[in-house]
């Protein structure tokens, strides 16, 4: 797809947990099961700015949800809300100012804490704590539009009815967001810049690493389409996909919406009759009619011009069909549209008499939904909402990532966030001093990192990118230092020995321990380096032996040069016919079969040399 | 002129941010101008080597705007009597300051849930913050709660959480012959936050309100859930914690009851409202001093503090204790007509000289026993006593408002249960 052609904008939300206590507390930044107590609340949702009492809100709040929060010793009186926050947490600040300054942006002169209203009860506050620290950076290009410093909220465990279980151990550790322009280009483009900021992330040290504590989130838009948020992206490899299905998905919806222009107004989806057509099913074979009658009733209304459309023109994973099913479902219940049918057991003859009922032309189509009542009527209506979006094209909205890559609507696109300052948090001054010490101590950057170390260790430069990339840069750094001379082979230990033995399904936490006593004995001539693969492999599966009793059993007593070379002269001695046949051209197959007795117990380029003279010496 | 509320652009080092106008925080620094940015944060911006310009002043404000105040005469009625505090607090989205209800609208929108429970007549009393709060405003808040109750409504005072348990106490003193429950309630966490106590305070007041209860009680959270509150005596009733929702304890005594859900429980007697008008007994002798004793304290001090005064009351230590050589100032107190009485600054548990020689010793100078009176419970008794009973020492030892209780049940010291 030519994504500059289709007018492809998309931005990045990163939210990154820091690794430091909570950010208005001193509780741990630690997740736990442990949970020793619980409490529940109920938010009521504030008057709006006009003082006029939302009826909505109002009856929201009557049948309002109840909120069960666990508590561990992740927890304090802070986040139950018990206790007003503390003063910032420094070093949160420090490491998001140093972030900050790493991604080229302006620093705020003063944080001031902001009250995001949220009302889902993630937040026991019922407002997210958050302040804008430096505005305008860049990364390679990409604008950053805004970097925040910003509490957590609470981990969901599981809703039960009106029920909401959180933990709130999750609760105030400290994130820093970041967002970029929508300047990427493409769906790799994404990817990129993605892990770029993650990059940059984990070289300041001070970054959480595991499942959860990164997360991000996308903006996508299309020329003729509409900005959507995509929340829960969890594996940076998704991304270039998700984008693809939403690129796609919105070009499917804006066929939709022309293909409806040609054939409808706005005017023509208000007033839809309802029916109550359970009467045409009475003697149904349709299992998911029966099923929905014995809870109720069988409603449908016709769509005017939809007819072809909801079961996809262009690109059918993408149909409307599916945002109608995803409108139902958050209403409780199911549909049935007429594109998808016959199907489900509805007859031929059922569907005549639904179109008659609802007086259906070709070009419309049908929407069944089938259980109580209320629930059914919800639904249909539900529908019909999204069928004016439909004709209009592309509805604003947040979506959430689903199985393969796929997205689903969560919800509609938020107003502007309510925000109002946080008094009890007192703000910050950042002074020259405070950004000139942050300075000092910033991390390399990754690009800088990878060509200081080619020249310092003289390590080939994939093999400086990827112990950058993978995070062993650092362990690679504190070994070399004392090793000089070794880093090839602590280079090669690290990328591709450990990686493979773990492939082979051993735990290999307590390798990366036995590096240094390994080197330490190359150093002192105790085995060849070839030998270091077998030695990890025993320690795999001997991670208690020492290293003497580990040379030992793998018989990698360093031969003296007298025995190597009385091995190697018999060996040239059994083969002698290959000698004379093949003469110099012999060292190599024989080469093979001396290293296959002799590896790790001398050095490759000593027993090479032998090998050669004793060869000569045979032709002699 | 730049104000408050005026959108401005600023440029620094080539940079141009653009944002209304923010208040001044009180910890901010002197140089920083607050502005809300497009996006809703508010960011500080050093002004020093900077160009501001006002591309914008302010327009009119957006005055809040309230309905009427519905009534239905099916329905009981009560009076809201506003004192100050969070119960009833807003915040001005646009500049974030946060204000106490001013209007008698403001305190009724509140929480507007109560309309459907009653029709509700709202007064502002004064906007005091708690701390802020003299005995001069007691005896305003009882004459005008008198009157409420007197033209036949109950009595709600909405009012900040420090000192309340004070005016309760004054006010349990005061009036007389309750033809309707008084009851206080206030607020931990303000009313313009979505996790507010303030509601489920304010809606079980109102079901306070409307029992037959012939007292002045506190309605404040039961615990840290959102269960319900429970109804505690205003003589027995302490502020327990500095910030927790279930604060409020009953010291020495079980709640009255529990409001959940709008259910009534009750776990102790209590006197019934009368069929008579409310009488005022308002006087108050302001001339005490509550003295809370500590090793070190000196003699010499506690001769100053106590010089003028017409009353005293100790906080001693365990059972009733004061340092022996401050024994003999006592006894010439209590020579020349000044009550001393002794309370424990362990709040919990009741004082009983009789048990180490410096007690009986203080018995022996004259100490009146606070028996398990609050000690700001016997400090508010003693200076409405002073200027309304004849016989100090007897009216001190007499259960007039529920303050004294003969027996302290086991189990009844259960602070925090979760
Ligand atoms: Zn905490």
């Amino acid at each position: 797809m030519d994504y500059e052609k289709l007018g492809f904008r998309a931005g990045l939300e990163i939210h990154q947990q820091l690794e430091t206590h909570k950010l208005f507390c001193f509780c741990p930044s630690e997740l736990t099961e442990r949970f020793t107590s619980k409490f529940y609340r109920t938010l009521r949702p504030t008057q709006s700015e006009m003082g006029e009492i939302d009826e909505a809100a109002l009856e929201e709040s009557r049948r309002r949800k109840k909120f069960f929060y666990l508590v561990s010793a992740s927890s304090c009186l802070v986040e139950a809300d018990e206790e007003p926050p503390h003063s910032a947490n420094e070093e949160a600040i420090r490491i998001a100012l140093g972030i900050a300054l790493l991604l080229k942006a302006d620093i705020v002169d003063e944080i001031h804490f902001m009250r995001k209203i949220v009302v889902d009860g993630s937040n026991t506050t019922g407002f997210q704590r958050t302040a804008l620290i430096a505005l305008n950076g860049n990364l390679d290009g990409v604008g950053i539009d805004t970097i925040c410093i910003e509490e957590d909220a609470s981990r969901k465990i599981k809703e039960e009815g009106n029920k909401v279980f959180y933990s709130i151990d999750r609760l105030g550790i400290p994130l820093i967001e970041i967002a970029t322009s929508p300047d990427i280009k493409s769906p790799s483009h994404a990817r990129e810049i993605a892990e770029k900021i993650g990059f940059i992330l984990r070289a300041t040290k001070k970054v959480k690493r595991g499942i959860g504590t990164i997360r991000q989130d996308l903006n996508v838009s299309i020329k003729g389409g509409a900005r959507v948020e995509i929340k829960g992206v969890q594996e940076l490899n998704d991304i270039p996909k998700i984008l693809k299905n939403e690129v796609k998905r919105q070009i499917e919806m804006i066929e939709v919406s022309k293909k409806l222009r040609k054939r409808i107004r706005t005017e023509d989806l208000k007033n839809l009759n309802i029916f109550d057509v359970s009467k045409i099913f009475e003697r149904t074979e349709s299992k998911f009619i029966k099923e929905g009658m014995k809870k109720g009733v069988i409603l449908a209304v016709k769509l005017p011009g939809f007819a072809g459309i909801i079961g996809g023109i262009r690109y059918k994973e993408h149909r409307l069909g599916k945002e109608f099913s995803v409108m139902a479902k958050m209403e409780g219940g199911g549909i049935i549209h007429s594109d998808e049918l016959p199907n489900y057991g509805i007859s031929i003859k059922e569907i005549k008499k639904l179109k008659e009922l609802l007086s259906c032309k070709e070009e419309d189509a049908f929407v069944i939904s089938a259980g109580k009542r209320k629930i059914a009527m919800k639904c249909l209506k539900a529908v019909i909402k999204r069928g004016m979006q439909a004709l209009k094209g592309v509805p604003e909205e947040v979506r959430k990532v689903v199985q393969d890559s796929f997205t689903e609507y969560m919800r509609p696109m938020p107003g502007k966030a309510r925000m109002y300052p946080e008094t009890d948090v007192p703000p910050i001054k950042i002074d020259k001093k405070m950004i000139e010490e942050i300075e000092k101590n910033l991390p390399e950057l990754p690009d800088k990192k990878i060509l200081r170390m080619c020249r310092e260790y003289k390590i080939s430069r994939e093999e400086a990118t990827q112990l950058v990339y993978t995070g062993k840069d650092e362990h690679f750094e504190s070994l070399a230092v004392n090793y000089k001379g070794f880093e090839k082979v602590i280079a090669r230990i690290l990328l591709n020995i450990i990686p493979e033995i773990e492939k082979e399904g051993y735990e290999i936490s307590f390798l990366y321990k036995k590096i240094d006593i390994i080197i330490d004995g190359l150093r002192k001539n105790l085995f060849a380096k070839e030998a270091i693969e077998k030695l990890l492999r025993y320690f795999a599966v001997n991670p208690d032996a020492n290293l003497k009793k580990a040379i030992k059993e793998c018989k990698l007593e360093i031969l003296n040069e007298k025995d190597l070379r009385d091995i190697i002269k018999k060996i040239v001695s059994e083969k002698r016919e290959l000698i004379k046949e093949k003469k110099k051209r012999a060292l190599a197959p024989l080469m093979g079969l001396v290293m296959k007795e002799l590896r790790g117990k001398a050095d490759g380029f000593l027993i090479s040399k032998i090998l050669e003279e004793e060869i000569e010496r045979m032709i002699k | 002129m730049v104000e408050v509320g005026d959108k401005v652009e600023i440029r620094k080092n080539g940079k141009v941010y653009t944002g209304i106008v923010m208040p001044h925080h009180a910890f901010s620094d002197k140089n920083v101008v607050v502005i809300k940015l497009e996006n809703g944060y508010n960011i500080g911006i050093d002004l020093r080597g900077c160009e501001l310009k006002v591309i914008e002043k302010r327009t009119g404000r957006v005055k809040r705007k309230f309905g009427k105040i519905p009534s239905n005469k099916k329905k009981p009625y009560i009076a809201l009597l506003g004192t100050g505090g969070t119960i009833a607090s807003y915040v001005d989205y646009e500049t974030g300051a946060v204000y106490p209800a001013s209007t008698p609208e403001e305190l009724a929108f509140a929480v507007p849930e109560i309309f459907e429970l009653c029709n509700v007549e709202t007064k502002i009393l004064f906007q005091k913050l708690s701390e802020d709060i003299i005995p001069k405003d007691w005896q305003r808040m009882a004459r005008e709660t008198a009157k409420y109750l007197n033209s036949g409504k109950p009595v709600i005072i909405a009012h900040g959480t420090d000192t309340m348990s004070y005016s309760a106490t004054a006010l349990a003193f005061m009036l007389k012959n309750l033809n309707f429950p008084v009851v206080f309630v206030g607020s931990q966490r303000s009313s313009d936050r979505p996790s507010s106590d303030a509601f489920i305070n304010l809606i079980s007041a109102v079901r306070v309100a409307l029992t037959d209860i012939g007292e002045v009680v506190v309605t404040m959270h039961s615990n840290i859930s959102s269960d319900g509150c429970f109804i505690h005596r205003a003589t027995k009733v302490r502020k327990m914690h500095s910030s927790r929702r279930d604060a409020f304890i009953s010291i020495n005594a079980k709640p009255i009851g529990k409001v959940e859900n709008g259910t009534l429980e009750f776990y102790t007697e209590y006197k019934k409202v009368s069929g008579e008008k409310v009488k005022v007994m308002s006087k108050l002798d302001e001339n005490v001093a509550l003295i809370y004793y500590y090793p070190g304290f000196k003699k010499e001090d506690f001769e100053k503090i106590t010089e003028d005064k017409n009353g005293i009351v100790i906080a001693g230590t365990g059972l009733g204790h004061i340092k022996a050589n401050f024994i003999k100032i006592i006894k010439k107190l209590v020579k020349d007509g000044i009550p001393v009485v002794m309370t424990t600054q362990c709040i919990e548990g009741r004082v009983n000289m009789n048990v180490y020689s410096n007690g009986r010793k203080l018995l022996k100078a004259g100490v009146i026993s606070g028996e398990d009176m609050l000690p700001e419970t016997a400090l508010i008794k003693l200076m409405w006593v002073l200027a309304n009973e004849e016989n100090v020492e007897e009216a001190m030892k007499k259960n007039i408002a529920g303050e004294i209780s003969e027996r302290r049940e086991i189990g009844a010291k259960n602070l925090y249960e979760m």
